[in-house]
């Protein structure tokens, strides 16, 4: 079997690379890409959409399905890892034995289940049974970094019309800035802040504030995501209303990611418990 | 577009995706796989597609590797392959 994988990865390998000399040379200006799809892009972005960076306006207004629907697989691989990892917590999910920890001493309590656990206070601090120690050198420097870290994702979100970035990638720093704080502190004191209810909710959001903002040009008489439909609304021209239109769904595919990523580390790092974590 | 830069990033990549998959621990796959998408990344903005290495950047080198990592973490560190 081993020999067979071999001697087909040899095979397809060779194919591949003996057709790839007959593909055009990178920037090559005879090809059929740059002769006949480019050029169109390249001369009328500007004047259509008033956007800079022709990328974003190729991604969320030109090609704006296929936007839409990977925005759609996304939230669809985290609701896979939902449906694939989750364990109900009714199925016994809770651990049969707690740690707390005493703060005042660092003495640490084992308690059996059944045993009556502490109250919420401030005296006492729930930590995971297979424990790291907590570290203030990590734990202060990711506390600095993660508002910064955050502060950048806004504005890759927002700079996409003007520079590389745009809704995916600012939501993917955004997701990494709170899967950054999980790592460094723990699982539930990240679920106090944003719970697994929200962050599914706010996923399935993201997708809808684009499939709204498609339909709501379709009702106001343009077709589906052209939102140069958007100029009925007032003080906008159907150029300025089509950056807008953008800006918008850049903004959705932004919440989407950002969710779905924090969503898919919450079920992959505590095994679907949501109790312990990294 | 410096080609000496370029064969190296390049031999890079080669070098990463050898030692992602012929190496027996999986946490070392994962940090080779996420250094692998780092000099992709390094890679596509040579190339001029920016858009496309801020992505690479941002998904293959930080999150994807993240969630190797939590995979790792609650499986196991040893592979039997």
């Amino acid at each position: 079997m081993r020999r067979l994988g071999l001697i087909a990865i040899i095979v397809f390998g060779g194919l591949l690379f003996s057709i790839s000399f007959e593909l055009p040379d990178l920037g090559d200006a005879q090809s059929p890409a740059s002769t006949h799809v480019s050029p169109y892009y390249i001369e009328h972005t500007l004047e259509d959409t008033s956007v800079p960076n022709i990328v974003t306006a190729i991604l969320a207004d030109y090609r704006g399905y296929d936007t839409l629907f990977e925005t759609a697989v996304i939230f669809s691989a985290g609701l896979a890892c939902f449906f694939l990892l989750r364990v109900p917590e009714r199925r016994g999910s809770a651990p049969k034995v707690r740690f707390y920890r005493h703060l005042a001493t660092g003495l640490t309590l084992r308690i059996e289940k059944g045993g009556r656990l502490p109250e919420e206070s401030k005296e006492f601090e729930r930590i995971d049974s297979v424990w790291v120690p907590s570290d203030v050198i990590i734990n202060m420097t990711c506390r600095l970094v993660v508002p910064f870290v955050q502060l950048f994702a806004l504005y890759v979100i927002a700079h996409g019309h003007h520079s590389p970035g745009g809704g995916f990638q600012g939501g993917v720093i955004f997701g990494a800035a709170i899967i950054l704080f999980a790592i460094s502190n723990n699982l539930r004191s990240t679920t106090r802040r944003l719970s697994e209810r929200s962050s599914a909710l706010l996923g399935s959001g993201g997708v809808l504030i684009y499939l709204g903002t498609g339909l709501l040009c379709m009702l106001l008489g343009a077709g589906f995501l052209n939102y140069s439909g958007l100029s009925a609304f007032p003080g906008l021209d159907p150029v300025s209303a089509r950056s807008y239109g953008i800006l918008i769904v850049e903004i959705g595919v932004g919440i989407a990611v950002a969710a779905v990523m924090v969503w898919i580390y919450y079920n992959l790092a505590s095994a679907g418990t949501q109790e312990e974590g990294l | 577009m410096i080609w000496q830069l370029d064969l190296i990033i390049l031999l890079m990549v080669v070098i990463c995706g050898i030692a992602a998959i012929s190496i027996r621990d999986l946490l070392g796959a994962a940090i080779m796989f996420g250094a692998y998408s780092f000099m992709m990344c390094l890679l596509w903005s040579i190339m001029g597609a920016v858009d496309v290495s801020f992505t690479e950047a941002s998904v293959g080198a930080g999150v994807s590797t993240v969630f190797f990592v939590a995979a790792v973490f609650r499986t196991t560190r040893r592979t039997s392959d």
